[in-house]
Parts: structure tokens; sequence; C-alpha cells
């Protein structure tokens, strides 16, 4: 096996354990959307009507248009958390052995990101399943179709957390992360409510939106869903990455980065 | 060929020179001490040496491999304990020697077996299936010095690895590390601590990043106790 993979698997490997060892955390990442389905979409379904728009075919219920936004958030705080254990890394010095490691530390940290899309992944799936236990059954391929879908957007999303990581010098920033990034990114995005809905209410809220990263890898996962490829979408998220992922190694650039910021 | 030589290396934090034009070349095979108070630039040094902080000035090379040109080849020939443990407590000795062997792309038989030649060579063999938690402080650090091993490293760096260790513990590791410098390996010790070293020892002494003397422990005392000779030299400054 190559050099690379060898460490590639390593690293996803260590990710996966430190998961199961930490089983609360599996569950919060699934009370969480679970809480927005059935008690948030169920009060929103009487005071919001939904017109037919693509990529659904038919009337479609309010909790049907909020599961691909909620897979997304799945991943949005899986890339954070892997960002606050990119930052806990840094301060109790297994990223110092990680980056110590004579492989490119841009293959080291694509790995750690592949890593936590796919513990995203698989918490996605459960949320799946247990929404389809409520009655909320997708096509049967796109299952399977969603699949690179959360991939791609899991990677982007990863790589946001990872930026933020580099940039972030402590834990307790963390709450400023919730307040300023999650948050805003959820909220402002297609995941609750589509942009006709938004433009409504204000324009401007819908241009935001349309520009939100977030916004197209909900679109991306919902389309996949219902085995249909939103390119733009698409095309939205894979440009994200590139620029999250690139500053991100210019973050962890020992030339520049954060560890120049950081006394030994 | 030294393992590691030093060139004119600097360093800032902002206005704040931490090393400036440090130069020296260790003995393949020998012990050698980094003595400096807290603050000389011991931590720093160290961090340029395994390229978490990247310096414009000066030049690092590792067995003829220049750290900031070939920095690839440079680190797989560099074992490294941190000051700080490194360790997933939850997961047992053995699987953090493969995730560390695994970081070097060492896999499968080849991956068990050095890590056992690696462990055996720390007296720690015995603890392979032992959860890291379960261990005391000072099989943790022996632990970590097994682990810097694995890829067979032509030298060894140890940021004050006996950091918060009991005595025994503490004599213990500095023992076992002799014994690798006796078997042929290069190592570099850094620490404030005098009776960590050994009058065959090489001593570098650093103070307020700069390097003070480096020559043989027994040189550098004449006679008198090494902790005179050191508070001497750095004026018997009380640090952090």
């Amino acid at each position: 096996m190559s050099l690379y993979l060898t460490a590639m698997l390593a690293i996803i490997r260590r990710e996966a354990l430190r998961f199961i060892h930490q089983r609360s955390r599996f569950l919060a990442a699934l009370v969480r959307p679970l809480v927005w389905l059935v008690v948030f979409a169920a009060g929103f379904r009487a005071a919001l009507g939904l017109s037919i728009i693509p990529p659904y075919q038919t009337y479609i219920t309010y909790e049907v248009y909020i599961v691909p936004g909620l897979c997304g958030m799945i991943q949005l705080f899986n890339g954070m958390q892997s960002s606050l254990s990119l930052v806990y890394d840094q301060e109790m010095g297994s990223m110092r052995l990680l980056l110590t490691s004579p492989l490119p530390r841009w293959w080291l940290l694509f790995s750690k990101l592949l890593a936590g899309v796919a513990v995203s992944i698989l918490q996605v799936y459960v949320f799946l399943a247990i929404a389809a236990g409520f009655g909320i059954v997708l096509p049967l391929a796109g299952y399977a179709l969603v699949l690179p879908a959360l991939l791609v957007s899991g990677l982007m999303l990863g790589a946001l957390g990872l930026l933020i990581s580099s940039t972030i010098r402590q834990l307790e920033n963390f709450a400023g992360v919730m307040n300023f990034v999650i948050f805003p990114m959820f909220f402002l995005s297609t995941a609750l409510y589509p942009l006709w809905k938004m433009a409504e209410s204000s324009t401007l809220l819908r241009d935001i939106c349309a520009w939100n990263p977030f916004t197209h890898a909900v679109e991306l996962i919902r389309f996949a869903l219902y085995l249909e490829l939103n390119g733009w979408a698409l095309l939205w998220v894979c440009l994200s990455f590139v620029v999250f992922f690139g500053l991100a190694l210019v973050g962890y650039d020992p030339a520049y980065g954060m560890t120049r910021r950081r006394k030994g | 060929m030294t393992a590691l030589e030093i060139n004119d290396l600097g360093y800032s934090f902002g206005a704040k020179r931490a090393l400036d034009g440090v130069s020296f070349a260790l003995r393949p095979g020998k012990f050698t001490a980094l003595l400096g108070p807290n603050g000389a630039g011991k931590s720093t040094l160290f961090s340029l040496l395994t390229r978490l902080f990247v310096s414009r000035e000066g030049r690092i090379s590792v067995a003829g491999h220049d750290l900031a040109r070939e920095p690839r080849a440079a680190l797989s020939k560099i074992g490294v304990v941190f000051q700080q443990p490194t360790l997933d407590l939850d997961m047992s000795v053995m699987r953090n020697m493969r995730y560390f062997a695994a970081l070097h792309g060492i896999s499968g038989r080849e991956a068990q077996a050095r890590s056992e030649r690696a462990l055996a060579q720390l007296g720690m063999v015995e603890r392979a299936g032992e959860k890291v938690r379960d261990l005391n402080g000072g099989h943790r650090r022996r632990m970590e010095i097994a682990r810097a091993l694995i890829h067979e490293p032509e030298v060894l760096l140890l940021d004050e690895p006996t950091v918060g260790l009991d005595f025994k513990s503490r004599q213990a590791i500095v023992d076992h590390v002799h014994g690798l410098a006796e078997r042929g390996l290069t190592v570099f010790w850094a620490t404030h601590l005098v009776d960590e070293i050994r009058d065959y020892d090489d001593v570098v002494v650093l103070h307020r990043g700069r390097v003070l003397a480096h020559r043989a422990a027994a040189k550098l005392r004449e006679g008198r106790p090494l902790a005179e000779v050191f508070i001497e030299m750095t004026g018997g400054e009380e640090t952090r």
C-alpha cells in the first residue's frame, strides 16, 4: 500500500475510533436535526405554504422540504465540530505529531478533512433512516445518489471548519463560531425556506441566501435526493471548497500561518 | 556527516528576538544536552527543528538534508518527543504506536514488528495492550520515546521530556535515553536540570537566544558542579 494511503487510512481510523468513543457526540448530532424535523417542522407546516418547485414534482409537506436542509445542518455542525477538535488537537499537541510526519501537509490535512466527512455521512444516513421511520421516505435511488453530493458538501463545510481552526487559537473562542458562522449560515440559506419565500420578505435576504455556499450545499443534496444534478450548486460548492481549503493551507503553513503567531 | 547541523539560525516573534546566530553541530552517536533556563529559546529551537516554525534566517540540516529545501527527507530522519504529551489516551499503547507508524507510511507486519522493537528498547513490551490512560506518567513518556523511534530516525529530539515526573521515573528515562545514545543514536535533549547530564555528554548552553558554550560536560564544568557553572554563565537568572 502506498505511503500516502497508509497515512490517510490511519487518520480516518483514528477519527472513527474517537467518534465511537464519544457516543454522546453521536447522539447530540442526531437529536438536533430530529428536534427540528419533529417539533419545528410540525409547527411550521401550518404556517408555511409551499408551491411546487424543482426538484419536487408535486406538493410536499414542510417536513419533506426541510430534510435536505437538515442533512446539510448535520454536516455543518460536523465540520465545525471537527474544527473544534482540531483546535483541541493543537492545544493538546497531537496536531504537532501529525504535522511532523514527512508527508506533505496538504495531504495530512486533506486526510483529516476526509475523516470528518466520513463521520458526517454516517450521521446523515442514520438521520435519513430515522426520518423514514417517521414516514418521510425518499426515492430509493436518491439514498445512493446523495452519497457523492454529501461527500462534496461535507468536504466544503469541513474545509471551512479547517480554515476557522487555523485562525482561532483557543477553545473558548468557539462560542463565537456558533454565533457568527453556524447560525447565519444555517438561517440565511434555503435549508428552512425556499428562495422565493425569502424574496417575499426581502430581496436583500434572498441575495444573501443565494450567495451563501451552504445554500448550494443544501440544494446539491436536495436535488441528488430526487435523482437530479444541480450543476450550478455543484460548481458553487466546489469553488467554495477550493477557496476554503486553499486559505486553510495558508493558515497551516509554517512560514506564515497560525504556528508562526503562536509561541512554542 | 553529522546527524544535525545548525548554521546561523535566527528567529523573532515580532520585535522579540527568540534566537540569534545559533550555530552548532551534534556529534553522531552522542547525547547532547541543550541546557538553558526557561525562556532561553529551547522550545522555539525545537519548533524550528521540527518545522512547526520556519525561519528565513540560517540553515538546519538533518542527516545531510536541508530542512527548508527537502523538508520531507529531513523530517523522516527526526524522531521527536514534545514537551507536551501527544497521546490518544483512550487507545492502547500499540494502537498509538501503529497510528504514528502509519503517519510515516509504515503499515502491516512491518509496523507491528517495528513497534515491538521500539517498545522493547524502552522496556515497555508488556504494556503494549494497555490503554494509555491507565499508564503512569513515566510509562507514558517512555511510550512516546519508543514511538519516536519507530521510523528509525538518525537523531532523536526531546524537549524537556521529564517535566512533571517523579524522581524515579525521571531517572529511568534519563538512563534509557543515555542507553540509546550508547547504542549509536544521536540524541538532542533539552533541559534546565543539570542532574540529567553526565560528564561524557556534550552540552550546548543556550541563553537569551544565543549559544554561550558547546563542549563536553566535563570540560565545561572543570571540576566544579555543573549547576554552579550554569548559574554563573546565565547570570543566575531565575525565570518563569
